[in-house]
């Protein structure tokens, strides 16, 4: 059965030319960058060049780039590096809507003796920056809040919030995995001191990350070991993980802007046709500013991970934030934040499309859904008439 | 993705007796949709008493689907008395297994089951009552539920209890509790197995106090403060007087002072020092600095 991929908020597919780069770091160039000999030197070489194609799609210095294992370890690196960094002050800032690799971190922090704001959204999922500027003070250490959300797609400000937050002299974090290919970039001329991003959401493979810190910001090292990454983080290099990254972010660059008007059209397409195919069906998070490839619709009265089996079936890959389809209880917690209701959150269903997909597959799933909402309607209690269209 | 046996999968994609029994002899509703599943039960009996026809209506994932239906299939034919004989065990069994997580959706099944045939019993007058009182407030599970699971399970932890009735999945506030319903079912068995509780004081240094009182807010507390939109901050500890702060929604909360200080203290009294007492932070409850509302 042919795969319609539409998830690649979780993860996306190696691009060829990625993968092409990353073969001889395997087999033939094994070398480790940090040995004497011209064997391992020229692993190293190959890294530098990694990381000015990094820097090149950021708009910062290479010297700004730390490699790491993932976007996760980026992020608990920015954070506990700030604090261990800023001993004296005890307050971090961050959102309601975080990816659990930030906002865990934060949970955690709350043990150790630290004061954790969360700030909350409105309804469409965006954030009251007075309610932010009221938040800030003296004792604050670090503001950290992502750049897109990856269940709804729905875009913060970051730069403005920057502004706002390092213009009191306070450090500022954004976990950036879910814009970076899809937003364009200037770091040199930002204020934003940190910033994370994952290998793998931009078609290179899982196990690389990134995490950008501005030169100038204090930040101390949260794996210690060896020098490498200038002693900022220890371990050796993931060279052909690092070499792929260097090449996706190449290749990001040059698509940026099929992200933004082909694959957004194909996007819009499946949305519209969704929601006028499937009654009692919603947008979660503001359209107005928003990831051009994600959308997250709501069908009332379904459970999502059944329509998720469903979909399965056609081979068509979605998520949802329902709680059956996580293993938790409860679903998803951008929505809960967001004031999304009960009925519509338990039958939310993320589409996140790639420069990869076709209109055939776009078209082929607007054909398939009505059917399987209808089909779950018509099994569930609290429909009593079901609507065909 | 859920592993899910053949069965499963089979019932979920070509659900049996979907829908409603005209003129059914008896209704049984368990579920919300808050909750994530929900189902509708209607039977009707033949001339013996006998199960004639049974169809479902269920809102959930493809194990709540899966288990109605089988759940259908199982009663069909037999008297009221055979079919309350069904346990959620039973129900699982029939499907191969269910993943672990997924446990809750034979209960639901059994649940269903019983408050139909209240229903019947009571000649359609009787609604689903709750039995017991109530332990899980996010899931709005009784002592009662909680212990029968346990029994028909023979579950030893809080994680399985929540696999199988949601209870302590939410907040979390009440696995304390769940715990305490466990060792008194389970007895000595679970003894060894439960995490030791937060050392009561014996003698203390002030920092090891202070740890333990920290200690105490963030595991016995915060969870709890927190599925609602608050939180709790130690601020000071001079003496026996402990000084801390609420944020967020429970900063607003006209209430706060008759009865979150009284549980925070509770709780310290319980499980650092008998002559701890809990005071607001003057400085900050005056201006709420979070959420404005």
């Amino acid at each position: 059965m042919q795969v319609i991929y539409f998830d690649n908020n979780a993860t996306t597919r190696v691009a060829d030319e990625v993968y092409e780069e990353m073969q001889p770091y395997f087999r033939q160039l094994y070398g480790n960058p940090s040995s004497m000999h011209t064997f391992g030197g020229q692993v190293g070489i190959k890294i530098r060049e990694a990381r000015a194609r990094v820097a090149g799609l950021l708009g910062c210095d290479p010297s700004e780039i730390i490699f790491t294992s993932c976007g996760t370890e980026s992020d608990s690196t920015a954070i506990h590096g700030t604090l261990a960094a800023m001993p004296h002050k005890r307050k971090v800032i961050t959102t309601r809507v975080e990816h659990p690799a930030v906002l865990s971190v934060c949970r955690d922090l709350e043990s150790h003796g630290f004061t954790v704001v969360e700030l909350g959204v409105d309804k469409l999922g965006r954030l009251d920056l007075d309610e932010l500027e009221h938040q800030l003070n003296n004792d604050t250490a670090l503001v950290t809040i992502m750049s897109a959300n990856n269940e709804t797609g729905v875009i913060f400000p970051i730069e403005q919030i920057a502004e706002m937050v390092t213009g009191r002299g306070i450090a500022f974090h954004t976990d950036a995995v879910q814009v970076v290919g899809k937003v364009p970039l200037h770091l040199s001329k930002s204020p934003i001191n940190l910033l994370s991003l994952s290998g793998h959401k931009l078609h290179a493979p899982k196990g690389v990350g990134v995490l950008y810190v501005k030169k100038g910001t204090r930040i101390a090292p949260f794996l210690l070991g060896g020098h490498q990454e200038g002693g900022r983080r220890a371990g050796t290099e993931n060279v052909p993980g690092i070499v792929g990254l260097g090449r996706a972010c190449e290749s990001a660059a040059q698509n940026m802007a099929d992200e933004n008007t082909r694959v957004k059209r194909l996007r819009d397409r499946l949305e519209k046709a969704l929601l006028k195919g499937c009654p009692d069906s919603r947008i979660n998070g503001d359209s107005e500013s928003r990831l051009p490839n994600t959308t997250n619709i709501s069908f009332e009265f379904v459970e999502g991970e059944a329509i998720l089996l469903l979909l399965d079936r056609h081979g068509i890959c979605a998520s949802s934030g329902s709680a059956c389809s996580s293993g938790s209880l409860e679903p998803s917690h951008v929505l809960r934040a967001m004031g999304v209701p009960f009925t519509a959150a338990h039958g939310s269903i993320r589409f996140s499309l790639s420069r990869y997909n076709t209109q055939e597959e776009v078209d082929f799933t607007i054909q398939k859904m009505p059917e399987i909402i209808y089909r779950l309607r018509e099994l569930s209690p609290f429909v009593q008439n079901t609507v065909r269209v | 993705m859920w592993e899910y046996t053949d069965k499963v999968k089979d019932h979920f994609f070509n659900p049996r007796n979907v829908g409603e029994v005209e003129d059914p002899d008896g209704v049984g509703e368990v579920g919300s949709l808050a909750c994530g599943d929900a189902l509708r039960l209607t039977f009707k009996l033949d001339k013996n008493g006998r199960i004639a026809e049974a169809k479902f209506k269920t809102f959930g994932c493809a194990s709540a689907i899966a288990t109605s239906s089988v759940l259908t299939e199982l009663i069909k034919g037999k008297t009221l008395e055979e079919a309350m004989k069904v346990t959620n065990k039973e129900i699982a069994e029939y499907l191969g297994g269910l993943p672990e997580q997924k446990m809750h959706c034979s209960v639901m099944g059994r649940e269903a089951l019983e408050a139909a045939v209240a229903n019947y019993r009571g000649g359609g007058q009787v609604k689903h009552e709750i039995d017991g009182n109530l332990v899980c407030t996010c899931f709005g599970v009784t002592d009662k539920e909680i212990e029968r699971v346990i029994r028909e399970n023979d579950l030893t932890t809080v994680e399985q209890v929540t696999n199988y009735c949601k209870a302590g999945g939410g907040c979390g506030g009440c696995r304390g509790e769940i715990e305490k319903i466990i060792e008194r079912i389970q007895g000595e068995r679970v003894k060894e197995q439960m995490l030791p509780p937060p050392r009561k004081g014996g003698k203390l240094t002030t920092i090891q106090k202070i740890q333990l009182i920290q200690q105490t807010i963030n595991e016995q507390v915060r969870p709890a403060l927190r599925a609602h939109g608050g939180n709790v901050e130690l601020i000071d500890v001079e003496g026996d007087k402990v000084i801390i702060a609420f944020r967020g929604m429970c900063a607003q909360c006209k209430v706060s002072e008759f009865t979150m200080t009284d549980v925070v203290q509770a709780k310290l009294r319980e499980f650092v020092a008998p002559d701890l007492y809990v005071e607001e932070d003057a400085d900050t409850t005056g201006e709420p600095h979070e959420h404005k509302a």
